[in-house]
C-alpha cells in the first residue's frame, strides 16, 4: 500500500507543518516515508511545495513521479494547479478557496477553480475562515488537514489526530486544542460534501 | 541501541557527524547546506561535548580553521554549498597536499537545477582535481553512516574527505536508524611534520603519495561496498552506471528484478574495474548522474570506442537541471501513467522581498536617485537583496559572486564609468567585500558602496552576520574618511533624508559608504516572539 501526496502553497503558509504532522503519523505507524521539502529563495513570498509520500515498502525516489499523486493538498487555489500533471486522472484536490494574492496579475477564481476540476475531484474549503470561525485563525493549515485526512487512506484520522497532538505538545495544552479543533472542523467540511 | 528518527539529508549528515566524534563544524550559510550547522548548532550533545559550532566569515575561513583543528588531531568538518567550495578552493586543493591529522571531511551541497544559485558546477570535480576520495551517499540512511566512515577513512589515509549532497538529498526527510556517540579525538601532533609545510621540496614529496594513493583507494575494501554491481536479467546488452540519487530515480521505474545490470557508485575516485567489468559484456553505458557529466565525460578514457555511451552528453537525458523519476522513465522508454492535464491557468509566482523589509525602502530611495543620473549603473551582490533585480524595483545591473559588487564598481569606474554604486549585504561584505573595500581606498576609486545591513544574514533564514555592530569601524580601519561613512534608516517616513544622504555620496569624488541599517522583518519577528514570552 502506498499514498503519494503533494503539498503546496506559497512561502510562509505553514504546509511544512502539515508534512510534519503526517509524518510523524506514518514514522509512528510503521511506514516508510520520503518528503522532499523547499528551502531557500522560494520561501521569501515564491511557490513552495513538498512531495510526500507514504508506503508500506521501501520508497527510492524523493519526488513523485508524473501520474502518481493521490491527493494534492493546497493552501492556496492556484498553487494547486502547478501539481496537475503529478496528480492521477481522477484525483483528488483538497485546497484552501481563498486566494493569496502577490503577484501583479493573478487569473480569475472561477478560471481556476474550472481548471481543477477538469479531471479532478476537487474539494473546496475556506480554510482562513473556518479557522477564524472555530476560534483558532492561525491553524487554517489543520483545517485543510482535517478536509484532507480522509482521502490520505494510508493513515487512521485517529492517528493523524495522535500526531496533531504530538507534534504540538511542546507549544502548550492551548495550541495543541487550537489545532485539534481546527483539524475537526476541516474534517466535517469534507464529510459533509 | 539503535534508533529510528525522521531526518532531512542534512539533519542526517549532521548527527552522523556528531556521532563520529565531531569536535567541530565551519560553515557559511549557504542552501542547500544551512541546515546542517543549524542542527549541530541545536543539538545537546554539542553543548555537552563543546563543540564548535558558530559561523565562520566565509568558506575559505572555515576551510582553514578545520584544517588547523585536524592538525591538531581532532575531528573537523566545513560545510557550504557548491560555489562555496570556489570560495576556499585555494585550502581545500592544498589540504590534499598536507593531508589531514584529525579526520577532516568537506560538505559540498550541489545545487543542480539552480533553485537557489548561481550555477550549476558539481563538486565531484573539485574532489578529482585535488585528487581526494569523494563520497556520494544516496539516501539519507547513507548519508548518516557515510560522514562516520568518511571521517575514519580520512584517518586511514590521512586525507580530507569530500562529501557531495545534491539539493533533493540535502532537503528530502526520510527515516533514519541511528546509532551511538563515538568519542572525540584528543589532541595530538601529526606524525609527518614536513607535510604540513608545502615549500617546494616537501610538496613534491607529498604530491607522489597523494597520487599513489588514488590507486589505493580503488583497491580498498570501501570501494567495493560503496560501489556494487547489480546482475541484470534478459536485457543485459545495455548497462547502466547510476551515482548518488541518480540510483533512486533508476529503481523507481524498476518493477520486480533488474532487466539491465546496473554500477551503483556511491565513492570515487570512479571505480575503473568495475567500469571495465560491465562494458565486457555491455555493448551501451548509461550513465545516470545527478549535475554535471563527472562520470560520462571520463568513460571515454578508459573503454574502448566500440562501447556506445550514452547520458547527459549524447542527448539521452538532458545537458542541463536536475534528473527527475520521469526523465528516467522517459529515457528507459517506460510508457508514461495517465495523469490530469498540464493546466497553462497558473502564473508563475517568482519570490520577491517581503513586505516591510528595509531592502524596499532602501531600493525604493536609491531608484529615486539613480534615476537622475542616466548613465549610472548598480552593481550588485548575492543575498535577499539581489531579489531587488525584480519588479517593481528593477534596481540593479548585476549579481555575480560574494563580494563582487565593490570590485566591479571599481573596475567600471575607472574606466569611466560614473555613477558606480555597489549594493552589498553585511554578511556578503564581512565575507568578501572587506578586502574590494581596501583596494577601492588604495585606488581611491570613485565608488559609492552602499551596505543594506539587516544585521543578519537572511536569504538562508537569518543566521547572525559576522559584523553585527561593527560596520562603520571595520570600514573606518579599512581607511573610508569618518565624514563619508553614513548611516541612513531605510523607513518611508525617512525617503526625504536617504535620498539626500545617497545623492551627496555619490556626487562626492572619493570612496564612500552609505549604511543602510534595520533589522531583518523575519529576525525581528522572532525576536519580538520571544520578548513577549519572558
Amino acid at each position: 500500500m502506498k499514498k503519494d501526496i503533494i503539498l503546496s502553497g506559497v512561502g510562509g503558509q505553514g504546509i511544512l507543518s502539515i508534512a510534519t504532522v503526517i509524518g510523524w503519523a506514518a514514522i509512528n505507524n510503521s511506514l516508510y516515508i520520503k518528503q522532499a521539502e523547499v528551502h531557500g529563495m522560494s520561501q521569501r513570498g515564491g511557490d513552495v511545495q513538498s512531495n510526500l509520500r507514504l508506503s508500506s515498502t521501501p520508497i527510492f525516489s524523493d519526488l513523485i513521479p508524473e501520474g502518481e499523486c493521490g491527493l494534492i493538498i493546497s493552501m492556496e487555489p492556484m498553487e494547486a494547479l502547478r501539481y496537475l500533471p503529478y496528480l492521477q486522472k481522477g484525483g483528488w484536490i483538497v485546497t484552501n478557496s481563498a486566494p493569496f494574492i502577490n503577484i501583479p496579475v493573478y487569473p480569475e477564481i472561477e478560471e481556476i477553480k474550472k481548471a481543477l476540476q477538469k479531471d479532478a475531484n476537487v474539494i473546496f474549503v475556506d480554510s482562513d475562515k473556518v479557522a477564524k470561525e472555530n476560534m483558532a485563525p492561525l491553524s487554517s493549515n489543520m483545517v485543510l488537514l482535517g478536509a484532507a485526512a480522509k482521502y490520505i487512506e494510508i493513515l487512521d484520522i485517529e492517528k493523524i489526530k495522535e500526531a496533531i497532538r504530538n507534534v504540538f505538545a511542546r507549544k502548550g495544552e492551548k495550541i495543541v486544542e487550537d489545532n485539534i479543533r481546527a483539524f475537526e472542523a476541516g474534517l466535517k467540511c469534507s464529510i459533509s460534501k | 541501541m539503535s534508533k529510528k528518527t525522521l531526518l532531512l539529508g542534512d539533519e542526517a549528515l549532521a548527527l552522523g557527524a556528531l556521532h563520529a566524534g565531531l569536535s567541530g563544524v565551519y560553515a557559511y550559510p549557504g542552501t542547500p547546506s544551512t541546515e546542517i550547522t543549524e542542527f549541530i548548532q541545536a543539538h545537546p550533545l554539542t553543548k555537552e561535548r563543546n563543540i564548535h559550532c558558530q559561523w565562520s566569515c566565509n568558506e575559505k575561513t572555515a576551510m582553514e580553521a578545520a584544517l588547523g583543528a585536524s592538525y591538531a588531531g581532532k575531528r573537523a568538518m566545513v560545510c557550504m554549498k557548491h560555489v562555496g567550495m570556489n570560495v576556499c578552493a585555494d585550502c581545500f586543493v592544498n589540504s590534499a597536499m598536507t593531508g589531514s591529522n584529525g579526520g577532516l571531511v568537506v560538505v559540498a551541497c550541489d545545487d543542480p537545477s539552480m533553485h537557489s544559485s548561481q550555477n550549476e558546477q558539481d563538486s565531484r570535480f573539485y574532489a578529482d582535481f585535488a585528487m581526494v576520495p569523494c563520497l556520494e551517499p544516496s539516501s539519507q540512511q547513507e548519508a548518516y553512516d557515510m560522514v562516520r566512515f568518511a571521517f575514519d577513512y580520512s584517518e586511514k589515509y590521512s586525507i580530507p574527505v569530500l562529501m557531495r549532497l545534491t539539493t533533493r538529498m540535502a532537503h528530502s526527510r526520510s527515516v533514519v536508524e541511528v546509532g551511538q556517540a563515538r568519542e572525540q579525538n584528543p589532541l595530538s601532533s601529526p606524525t609527518d611534520p614536513k607535510r604540513w609545510i608545502l615549500l617546494p621540496a616537501n610538496a613534491r614529496v607529498r604530491n607522489q603519495q597523494v597520487i599513489k594513493q588514488l590507486e589505493q583507494y580503488e583497491e580498498d575494501p570501501s570501494a567495493i561496498e560503496h560501489n556494487k554491481i547489480y546482475e541484470g536479467g534478459e536485457k543485459a546488452d545495455m548497462g547502466i552506471i547510476a551515482s548518488g540519487i541518480g540510483w533512486n530515480y533508476l529503481m523507481e521505474n524498476i518493477v520486480g528484478k533488474i532487466p539491465f545490470p546496473v554500477l551503483k557508485i556511491t565513492q570515487y575516485p570512479i571505480p575503473k574495474k568495475l567500469i571495465k567489468e560491465m562494458a565486457d559484456t555491455c555493448s551501451t553505458l548509461l550513465v545516470v548522474e545527478e549535475g554535471q557529466p563527472f562520470i560520462e565525460q571520463r568513460l571515454r578514457g578508459y573503454l574502448p570506442q566500440s562501447v556506445t555511451i550514452k547520458g547527459r552528453l549524447d542527448g539521452t537525458l538532458p545537458r542541463t537541471g536536475e534528473l527527475t523519476p520521469d526523465i528516467l522513465r522517459k529515457a528507459l522508454g517506460i510508457k508514461m501513467k495517465e495523469a490530469c492535464a498540464k493546466s497553462d491557468v497558473a502564473l508563475p509566482r517568482p519570490p520577491a522581498l517581503c513586505m516591510g523589509c528595509g531592502h524596499r525602502d532602501f531600493y525604493t530611495a536609491l531608484n529615486k536617485v539613480i534615476k537622475d543620473y542616466p548613465t549610472a549603473k548598480v552593481f550588485s551582490d548575492i543575498g535577499c537583496y539581489t531579489l531587488g533585480a525584480l519588479a517593481p524595483f528593477h534596481a540593479i545591473n548585476s549579481c555575480v559572486d560574494m563580494g563582487a559588487s565593490i570590485t566591479m564598481a571599481i573596475g567600471a569606474s575607472e574606466s569611466g564609468l560614473h555613477p558606480s554604486v555597489a549594493v552589498i549585504g553585511d554578511s556578503t561584505f564581512t565575507h568578501s567585500g572587506m578586502t574590494g573595500l581596501l583596494d577601492a581606498v588604495n585606488m581611491n576609486a570613485n565608488i559609492t558602496v552602499c551596505i543594506s545591513d539587516n544585521l543578519t544574514t537572511g536569504m538562508t533564514g537569518g543566521q547572525d552576520s559576522a559584523a553585527f555592530g561593527r560596520i562603520e569601524n571595520i570600514c573606518l580601519g579599512i581607511g573610508v574618511e569618518k565624514e563619508h561613512i553614513r548611516l541612513i534608516v531605510p523607513l518611508p517616513k525617512n525617503y526625504a533624508e536617504m535620498e539626500e544622504t545617497i545623492r551627496q555620496e555619490i556626487e562626492y569624488n572619493g570612496v564612500s559608504v552609505v549604511v543602510c541599517r534595520r533589522e531583518c522583518i523575519q529576525t525581528a519577528k522572532r525576536h519580538l516572539k520571544k520578548e513577549n514570552k519572558k
